[in-house]
């Protein structure tokens, strides 16, 4: 059996969810062929070539395919289809875009956001917001499956990369066309969506130290801020800035909860952070018992220190 | 031009879904539900449109049990013109979703399909891409804004680390996203009104379309608990734990 | 937080003419539309409901008399039979701190005797119920509160209006404000439970508790478990009285155990006359869970859900006038619970119907917002009356006589009135709740013991199971009238009871703005949290705090509570 895994890349870099994808596909067993579908891109293909366990770099390089758009990597992807069994893409906004409309032109379920491989046709993914995980099989001959990437450690490099082979591009549906791309930055991230998050608490005692303590950490890390509800009531931070069950959900890779002592509705909505970071002076504040770094401390002295340490 | 909007019946996004210790799925039981929160905005958006004067009509859609029926009635009650109602007890997949769609898409030739981009229930993220697959129309998924050109839409899309602006050619299916709007409330006249609005029941068998699952669910269960209760005993400590052992920094 | 929220301009209402508006779809409202419609099924007849779903808010043990449901809709042994477990074992057991006593069932009144009746939940219930009464053509719009009675220039009543939506914190309008509707009406039924905020209204208004004794309530806790199947016995319904209250303070437990999926449901219930302000409701229930005649129920066992509400205690004495020109009181809007027998949802039908009927007379009289004269008297006449009398010295002598005194007497006057007459005559209520409070100087603080997570629980991770939700972007629902009444009295002289009276931590004292002018501590209200119980309406020690609907669909999804 062969499996083909969709690349992830700007046309310049290769994405690290490839890597991470890679993992994924690899406990399908068989051998992977990657996909780097692009405009230019050489460079991709070659990193996607170095990845251990990449038998095959499968390079497409036409100016149609250089935004990534749905259809033409889809009818790109559908047209190599009958040479494999699985169709794997990291569960980006561009593996979300792309995928369930192959799966649907080749008459596939495909398998959205799996965070474990148990068999070749067996999988877990979450389902209602991570609050339930589902065991699926599938029965389809050909399986599509996009793939939860921070699930799975990335793919190794290797030193003798697999060859690469360049295939023509895909006609152009005529169905869309590229218009403009905006890369978020400069301005804060959004919290939603944020690689950092920073979240102060009513322990903060003020809108003022809020903003005196919170923000240049915020601005150092290029992360969004949060706050705890009882720190919204306060009116130490607006209401957008709320993360819990009622406010937003969050899932960076880092939280640093500050002065928040962590009640449940806090808790529902941060809990799938990556890494938890936690700083508070009462040792028996119950967001320690998620933290992974849990700092008992006065987060007047910690905050500046922590803003220092990181120069 | 019409607008055909989809929406899902699904566990409410307030209420805290619990497995059943079976293993056998998630607790629906005694459960309140509502309309999909991604499909409301669908349908916020489709009104809007319309409001602007860019559409004539706006039909809501939905796939299930009688008791879609609720859910058809809400989006008629927000300002939708009218309903149907697809009739099956069988859970439908997004694939098999997808083909009711195109069913009915044949039938009422809407120039565009407005959905949520995905449900909160099962997560996804499918139904909408897959319909425009089998319709062979544009598609622009995670949409952010909407603007109607002559013949043409263009769809601001939320993508990983910014926005993409694509212009598809109608009719297209578009998928919508959290910040695209915020839904108005169904006012009490509005929701009186919406109960002598037309509501079409058509049994699903009618399409021929095969519901059979290609998805068998082996089981269910909570997600696993958090470690947690890690220290570290000064900052120092814990910018180079940061750095070395979780890697953020 | 006392500034009173800016209305936005009154734009004009929507209207609607109705013969009959009912508020809240709870045993009460939905028997009076079911009742209408079976009379004469012509009658327009809408129920505004303020929780999300019919169902929603409804908290209740419970063990109901099947009394109401035969009357109503005798077909429903027939047709449903899955509406509740008939109770097979009833016990009553006194708690000491570290043993139990059971009550042998002989010398139980039987007054308060369970043969018969029904284990439900009464959530489920009256959704069952609201399937009838649309079938038969009722109209009920849940997620709309009535905030408002509108009246004629004589005063009378004439219908309700909903509350506006889409109003931010301050008060002003936000982009998806929506106008509330005004639903004119012949007649209007308020069926809003426990201190309904329009019957508080109408009884201030039009002096309808002119004759009657202070009301008096209890707060109910309840929670829903899952136990090991081993522990679970259908049909099992279990009271107990005594610990871990002291003698001065009364209440007690129940436990039923509910015919599927291993659910029984426990709850406590704390009587609003409690002196010491350093009672806490919530932990005395979590307390009761750690005896050792109660704990084994639960281990292995899993908590589903969480819930409270205030219950009316006052009965006969205290039941205000129900007629009202242009409506009545029907339900626990005008307090219609049996205390000892714990048992309100047959005497809410049975007010609803009979208010259904009077209505009905007056409508086919052609009347209207007039006031239903004969209502109040055949009331007190009909089942309603002959139930609550018969207990009406029952809590009296129990706040009168304490644990021990009290149970004694009442259960002999209760013996008594089974055969037909009180040696007490009627004993009057003396003071209304927030009296009760003492100032915590006179009173010494109450250590309850950490929550292990597992039998025990916060405040807060309770809340998350009632599934409660608001708009976090509104005006605070909880109207705080004087500030500085509130820091100088509530938590000046009593301790801040708020804080440990509302079992949902809405209320918090908290040290004074750091660096800020003010040097007094706050009062944070966490108006998110509130699961709508009324306890800080009936017990804020200076009547300061007034709880009003917040927008609608706000507050707790119960499931099957």
């Amino acid at each position: 059996m062969t499996t083909l895994l969709i690349a992830e890349h700007d046309n310049r870099a290769l994405s690290p969810e490839t890597a991470r994808a890679l993992t994924a596909a690899a406990q399908l067993g068989g051998e992977i062929h990657v996909l780097a579908a692009g405009d230019g891109g050489s460079d991709v293909a070659e990193a996607a070539a170095r990845l251990n366990g990449v038998a095959k770099v499968l390079h497409a390089d036409a100016p149609v395919l250089a935004h990534g758009l749905a259809e033409p990597v889809a009818a790109l992807i559908v047209s190599l289809a009958a040479g494999y069994e699985a169709l794997v893409a990291p569960a980006t906004s561009s593996g979300k875009n792309v995928m369930p409309r192959v799966a649907a032109l080749l008459d596939v379920m495909q398998v959205s956001d799996i965070i474990e491989v148990l068999a070749p046709t067996t999988f877990k993914r979450p389902i209602y917001a991570g609050n339930a995980i589902q065991t699926v099989e599938t029965t389809d001959a050909k399986r599509v499956i996009t793939v939860r990437t921070a699930a799975f450690a990335a793919a190794g490099m290797t030193a003798e990369p697999a060859p690469v082979e360049t295939i023509p591009g895909p006609d152009d549906p005529g169905l869309s066309r590229f218009v403009a791309q905006e890369r978020s930055g400069g301005d804060r991230p959004e919290l939603a969506s944020a690689r950092v998050v920073i979240s102060g608490g009513r322990a903060l005692g003020s809108k003022e130290q809020f903003d005196q303590l919170i923000l240049p950490l915020a601005d150092r890390l290029e992360a969004a801020i949060g706050a705890s509800r009882a720190a919204v009531d306060a009116g130490y931070a607006p209401n957008d800035w709320q993360v819990g069950q009622t406010g937003k959900v969050v899932a960076p890779e880092l939280y640093i909860a500050c002065g928040i002592s962590g009640a449940i509705q806090h808790l529902a909505g941060m809990k799938d952070a990556r890494v938890i970071v936690a700083i508070n002076k009462d040792p028996d504040a119950p967001i320690f018992e998620i933290a992974d770094y849990g700092l008992v401390a006065d987060i007047f002295e910690a905050l500046p220190q922590l803003h220092e340490a990181l120069g | 031009m019409n607008i055909l909007v989809p929406v899902k019946r699904v566990v409410d996004y307030t209420v805290k879904v619990s497995v059943k210790p079976d293993g056998s799925g998630v607790d629906l039981a005694h459960v309140k539900m509502s309309m999909n929160p991604f499909d409301e905005i669908a349908v916020e958006e489709a009104l809007r449109l319309r409001e602007a004067g860019k559409a004539e009509a706006v039909t809501v859609v939905s796939i299930g049990p009688p008791a879609v029926q609720e859910t058809l009635r809400s989006g008629l009650a927000l300002g939708a013109d009218r309903a149907v109602h697809i009739a099956t007890d069988a859970a439908a997949e997004p694939l098999a979703v997808a083909k009711l769609l195109k069913a009915l898409v044949e039938r009422e030739s809407p120039l565009l399909v407005l959905m949520g981009k995905q449900a909160i229930d099962d997560d996804s993220n499918q139904t909408g891409q897959m319909l425009a697959a089998l319709l062979g129309w544009g598609q622009g998924t995670f949409a952010s804004k909407l603007a109607i050109g002559d013949g043409t839409i263009e769809v601001t899309r939320e993508v990983d680390g910014g926005l993409q602006t694509v212009e598809l050619k109608l009719p297209a299916v578009a998928t919508t996203d959290l910040r695209l709007n915020e839904p108005r409330y169904a006012s009490l006249p509005n929701i009186m009104k919406a109960k002598r609005k037309p509501l079409e029941e058509i049994a699903a068998a009618d399409f021929g379309v095969d519901l059979t699952p290609r998805l068998k669910v082996v089981t269910t269960e909570p997600p696993p608990a958090r470690a947690g209760g890690g220290k570290v005993a000064d900052v120092a400590e814990l910018v180079a734990k940061l750095k070395d052992e979780a890697r953020v920094l | 937080m006392s500034d009173a929220p800016r209305r936005p301009s009154p734009e004009p209402r929507e209207a609607m003419e109705v013969d009959v508006v009912i508020v809240g779809a709870g045993p009460a409202g939905l028997a009076a539309a079911i009742r209408l419609k079976q009379l004469e099924p012509d009658t327009n007849v809408v129920v505004l409901e303020k929780g999300s779903e019919v169902g929603a808010h409804i908290l209740s043990g419970a063990v109901i008399d099947p009394a109401g449901l035969d009357a109503l809709l005798p077909d429903w042994r027939d047709e449903e039979a899955s509406l509740g477990t008939p109770v097979t074992d009833d016990r009553f057991l006194y708690l000491g701190p570290a043993g139990a006593l059971r009550l042998p069932n002989l010398v139980m009144p039987p007054l308060m005797s369970n043969h018969g009746n029904l284990i439900v939940s009464l959530g489920q219930v009256c959704r069952w119920l609201a399937g009838r009464a649309e079938a038969l053509g009722v109209e009920i719009y849940p997620g709309f509160p009535a905030t408002e009675l509108l009246h004629d220039d004589q005063g009378r009543v004439t219908g309700v209006a909903t509350g506006d939506m889409g109003v931010a914190r301050d008060g002003a309008p936000k982009a998806t404000f929506t106008r509330g509707m005004e639903l004119r009406a012949r007649y209007t039924l308020l069926g809003e439970g426990a201190r309904g905020s329009l019957a508080g209204q109408a009884i201030a208004l039009f002096n309808l508790d002119a004759e009657a004794d202070p009301p008096k309530f209890g707060l109910g806790l309840k929670e829903m478990w899952q136990v090991a199947p081993e522990h679970h016995r259908p049909g099992r319904v279990q009271h107990t009285f005594g610990w871990p209250l002291g003698a001065g303070t009364g209440g007690g437990s129940f436990i039923y155990h509910l015919a599927d999926d291993n659910r029984v449901a426990v709850g406590f219930v704390v009587h609003l006359d409690y002196a010491n302000p350093y009672l806490s409701p919530f932990e005395e229930f979590q307390r009761f869970k750690t005896h050792p005649a109660i704990r084994p129920l639960f281990e292995g066992g899993r908590r589903i859900a969480y819930g409270a509400r205030a219950l009316t205690e006052g009965g006969w004495q205290s039941v205000p006038k129900l007629a009202f020109p242009g409506g009545a009181l029907i339900g626990c809007a005008a307090g219609l619970l049996n205390v000892p027998r714990l048992k309100g949802t047959h005497n809410a039908m049975f007010s609803g119907m009979l208010a259904a009927e009077h209505v009905r007379d007056a409508l086919a009289a052609g009347r209207a917002h007039d006031e239903l004269a004969d209502l109040d008297p055949a009331l007190r006449a009909g089942p309603v009356g002959r139930d609550l009398r018969r207990v009406r010295n029952v809590k009296p002598l129990w706040s009168r006589y304490g644990l021990f005194g009290g149970i004694t007497l009442g259960g002999l006057d209760m013996w008594a009135n089974t055969l037909g007459f009180s040696p007490f005559g009627t004993l009057r209520h003396r003071c209304a709740d927030h009296a009760a409070l003492k100032p915590a100087a006179a009173c010494t603080p109450i250590a309850y013991p950490k929550p292990d997570g597992a039998l025990t629980f916060d405040r807060l991770s309770s809340v998350q199971l009632a599934n409660v939700h608001h708009e976090e972007d509104q005006p605070v629902h909880l109207h705080v009238a004087d500030d500085d009444l509130q820091r100088t009295s509530e938590h000046g002289v009593f301790a801040g009871p708020s804080v440990r009276y509302c079992p949902a931590a809405v209320y918090e004292w908290l040290p004074p703005d750091a660096g800020g002018s003010d040097p007094a501590p706050r009062f944070a209200i966490n108006a998110a949290n509130c699961v709508h119980c009324k306890t800080c309406d009936i017990k804020d020690p200076n009547r300061n705090i007034t709880w009003v609907p917040p927008e609608g669909g706000g507050g707790p999804n119960y499931g099957a509570m």
